[in-house]
């Protein structure tokens, strides 16, 4: 691992070869980013400093709050005179500060371990990102009333607006047929899918027990969870 | 004026006509369940095209992938097997019901014009992982490329137009389009990413106009990892009450989007203001009613507004409704399927009703 520059690790991506092409500094991402305006954040300097292929530099973002404040909203693909994608490149490091555990050393790249506990669990095991049911009033409480009734009620009202709450056969909120969970499965761990989910458990793991929070198999009693999910340290803004 | 046809014709795209794949959003058929329902009617019964809807579908891992939880290697794969079951199907052109899977689709097939080995890895990860094969589907379009393209034989059958009933004015219509529809690949969306005209198409075309605001363009601020963790969702409400803030004074009778976070974050944040702050942006405190185009279309239809999911969203869309002059009864809106009364959720405190 020490001969191999984290420039080099970028590389690999073939989103990062497609992203980051000659950028001239010209300013133009930061100008139309939602998340400059509202974040410290500047793509067009993590765009620099990556280009620069210094891996001290490189190295200083995957341990960075920085690369964790992109909403992925892909304003800059539009923008860029050279057709460059600084979102991708952020995804790219993301990626690979998830896989050598510099995320747990920000408090947004944490967060991480929430996602990947909610969302990433939900896509093996359900077979979508998110049902009525993973959407608990008391998680989202910008949900409003409406939602909470809709909650209470979802077989009543998804069945009266043509889904097909929980049972087989086709329609909004369905059951996954078990085979096709089963592939799903399989593509993570053929593709690297599972092994990434596995790298964000390992040092978030190694991580409570650094910060003295429980951690569990499940969000429930799970102080690490709930920390990473809530804390906010204001410390992110301009 | 020549000129300007042939520019025009530059942003346009190819839309297939008939015979498609659909598959179904995490978020549309979570929060718009009956937004789905009503564009397999409309297309199979108002218009009579052949439409699959395969249970064996599932997530195309987007808010995953795009909240960097799920690698682009795995997310490639996920995708290939979809096209695998549209294979499977007879089929070649693929309707992603979401805007966010809308754009993955086209950054994989694009990947593979250009990365032919990221394609080939593909195929080989998808035999080794479930023994499938699959080919690139010929058209990709999402359901609100479809409905703009079939805007003139949808207005034959409208009941109603977006027109207010009173003054016989045109409604005004904010119209906001996801940002993967057409920010990424700006030749895969209808007007591109300049001039978007997917929405703006339908308005006109049924009857209403179109507001042109200065955060027209801008993002509704979901953010992925910005929505989904609890602690960063001030990114996501500040960048919604930017655009509510510069529509406001153009007095919009109601939003219309083709992304199904864009409806529910647009719905739900004028919520959350209106409680934490006591804002909101229309004259009566009631805030501005949020529609899918899929209801927008069903509602001019008129199809029954609680068959088609009306009562699910936050902001409530009577006042909408009676400004067109759409007849609905009160006591249906909360009865379930089984014909039930389910009870009313409660009153928000500053949000009227």
């Amino acid at each position: 691992m020490d001969n191999i520059k984290l420039y080099d690790l970028l590389l690999k991506d073939v989103r990062f070869r497609e992203g980051l092409t000659a950028c001239m500094n010209c300013g133009i991402c930061t100008a139309i980013c939602p998340a400059a305006e509202f974040y410290n954040y500047d793509p067009r300097q993590i765009c620099n400093q990556v280009q620069s292929k210094d891996d001290e530099k490189i190295e200083a973002l995957l341990i960075s709050e920085t690369i964790w404040y992109c909403g992925q909203c892909m304003s800059c693909k539009t923008r860029c005179p050279r057709g460059n994608a600084p979102a991708l490149v952020i995804s790219v490091l993301r990626k690979l500060s998830q896989e050598l555990g510099y995320f747990t050393e920000s408090e947004k790249g944490r967060q991480q371990y929430a996602i990947n506990r909610t969302i990433g669990e939900n896509i093996v095991h359900i077979g979508y990102c998110v049902t009525v049911e993973k959407i608990d009033p008391d998680m989202h409480p910008e949900q409003g009333p409406v939602w909470k009734w809709y909650y209470d009620n979802a077989e009543e009202v998804v069945d009266r607006l043509g889904g097909n709450y929980k049972k087989d056969g086709p329609g909004a909120l369905r059951i996954i047929p078990k085979e096709s969970i089963t592939e799903i499965q399989k593509i993570f761990e053929v593709t690297g899918g599972a092994k990434l989910s596995d790298s964000i458990e390992h040092f978030s793991e190694d991580k409570a027990v650094e910060m003295d929070l429980s951690f569990n198999k499940s969000i429930e009693d799970n102080d690490y969870f709930s920390h990473v999910f809530t804390k906010n340290s204001n410390h992110h803004q301009k | 004026m020549e000129i300007k046809k042939h520019y025009w014709n530059e942003y346009q795209k190819e839309i297939a006509q008939d015979d498609y794949f659909y598959e179904r959003s995490c978020i549309r058929q979570t929060f718009f369940p009956g937004s789905e329902a009503t564009f397999l009617k409309i297309l199979r019964k108002e218009l009579g095209k052949k439409i699959v809807d395969d249970p064996r579908i599932h997530t195309c891992t987007g808010i995953g992938y795009h909240s960097d939880i799920v690698p682009f290697d795995t997310t490639q794969v996920i995708c290939a097997r979809l096209f695998s079951l549209m294979n499977g199907a007879g089929l070649k052109n693929y309707v992603p019901s979401c805007v966010t899977s809308f754009g993955i689709f086209n950054e994989v097939v694009e990947t593979w014009k250009h990365f032919p080995e990221e394609l080939e890895k593909t195929r080989e990860n998808l035999r080794k992982a479930t023994g499938r094969e699959f080919e690139i589907p010929d058209n990709i379009a999402h359901p609100s490329d479809i409905i703009y393209n079939f805007r003139k034989e949808l207005k034959q059958k409208m009941k109603y137009r977006l027109v207010n009933k009173e003054t016989g004015k045109p409604l005004k219509v904010v119209e906001h389009i996801g940002c993967h529809y057409s920010k990424i690949f700006s030749e895969q969306s209808i007007g591109g990413a300049e001039f978007p005209h997917v929405l703006a198409g339908m308005i006109e075309e049924w009857g209403g106009e179109v507001v042109d605001y200065p955060e027209r363009r801008h993002c509704c601020g979901f953010g992925f990892r910005q929505y989904l963790i609890m602690a960063n969702r001030g990114y996501s409400i500040a960048n919604s009450k930017k655009k509510f803030e510069s529509m406001k004074p153009y007095k919009p009778d109601f939003i219309v989007t083709n992304c199904p976070g864009c409806a529910m974050f647009m719905d739900k944040w004028q919520y959350t203001i209106a409680e934490m702050e006591g804002i909101t942006y229309d004259d009566y405190d009631k805030g501005i009613p949020v529609l899918t185009y899929e209801e927008m279309t069903g509602m001019l239809l008129g199809y029954n507004p609680w068959d088609i999911g009306f009562q699910i969203h936050q902001v409530q869309t009577e006042q909408l409704l009676d400004k067109i002059g759409i007849e609905y009864d009160p006591q249906d809106k909360y009865v379930g399927v089984s014909g039930i009364y389910l009870g009313e959720p409660e009153k928000p405190k500053n949000l009227g009703c």
